[in-house]
């Protein structure tokens, strides 16, 4: 039996999914849309953002939105040095967990900067938005040093 | 991640998001379906016989899945096949071109003993049953590739129906055979 030649293909599997997102990420997106970063209080007055849907600490449905600042500090970052197809920007970049002005919890976005030695933990950012905003977590572009 | 709109309601609030997940491989076929492609690209199919057993597989793994042993012999099978089972699609799914209702089928090639699934056409959907004999019909030769696909569908033929205890145990040369 003569030996085989070696066959190979690229191949993809999608599950295109789609989500419906509940009237609280809902709210928080369409914000998003408007170019507003809402979150929500919860029952001790923390306001968590994105929002979520029901009390961290008493599990009781939240309903009370809050529009957070478009600045806020880097409270820790990853820095990327090789993106992958997937991620949000193909340049170096950070992974970031932000405290936007308002909010008492971080939230996770991309920090864009020319090196990592320009990131710091304390580090002041603002929201850059996409051109078009489309309702998704997208509609952030990045953030930026400020 | 998606870039085009979210689902939203009249007042534009959105209510849905488009969450897809794509797995990307790169899939290397490995030695024994190699050469089944290598065969198929020329028209024919071919099987592996258990040293063991004497199960034919095919397409072949390489192993039988039953002994646990590696397979070597190889074996020409007929593009003649009998209905093992079958499903009549009537929902479209995203992304598959064929339009519903249409018939996919495991069916076994005559000298193997396994099935494998394909679809069925030029026949009356409701009339299709197991046991049914079926050909398949091949894209012109230009167009054949490393690809299952070489087989456009199976369309049935004017053969006595095999008794369900002989289905996938018939010898290459059919139920007469």
């Amino acid at each position: 039996m003569s030996q085989p030649e070696i066959l190979n293909q690229a191949f993809e599997l999608g599950y295109t999914y789609t989500r419906s997102t509940g009237p609280v990420v809902g709210r928080f997106l369409t914000e998003l849309k408007k170019r507003n970063i809402v979150g929500i209080k919860a029952s001790d007055g923390r306001v968590v953002v994105p929002p979520m849907e029901y009390d961290p600490d008493t599990a009781a449905e939240l309903s009370e939105f809050v529009q957070v600042g478009q600045q806020g500090e880097i409270v820790s970052f990853a820095w990327v040095k090789e993106p992958r197809a997937a991620h949000p920007m193909q340049v170096p970049f950070a992974w970031a967990m932000i405290k936007l002005d308002g909010a008492d919890v971080p939230m996770i976005h991309c920090v864009a900067a020319a090196a990592e030695s320009d990131i710091a933990t304390g580090a002041r950012v603002r929201a850059v938005w996409a051109d078009e905003t489309i309702g998704f977590i997208t509609d952030i572009r990045c953030f930026e040093l400020v | 991640m998606s870039q085009e709109k979210n689902m939203s309601d009249d007042q534009d609030v959105i209510t849905g998001i488009k969450a897809p997940v794509y797995l990307k491989y790169n899939f290397t076929a490995g030695a024994a379906p190699a050469r089944f492609l290598a065969q198929i690209k020329k028209g024919v199919l071919t099987g592996q016989r258990c040293p063991k057993c004497s199960a034919v597989y095919v397409p072949p793994r390489g192993s039988c899945a039953s002994c646990g042993v590696a397979t070597e012999e190889e074996v020409v099978l007929s593009d003649k096949a009998t209905v093992q089972s079958f499903t009549i699609v009537s929902i479209p799914i995203p992304g598959n071109p064929i339009q519903p209702p249409y018939i996919i089928a495991n069916v076994v090639p005559d000298g193997a003993n396994i099935s494998f699934i394909h679809l069925l056409s030029e026949c009356v959907n409701e009339e299709i049953h197991i046991g049914q004999r079926v050909q398949a019909v091949w894209k012109p030769e230009a167009e054949w590739d490393y690809a299952m696909d070489n087989i456009r569908y199976f369309k049935p033929l004017d053969e006595a129906d095999v008794p369900v205890d002989r289905i996938g145990k018939l010898p290459v040369t059919g139920l007469e055979g």
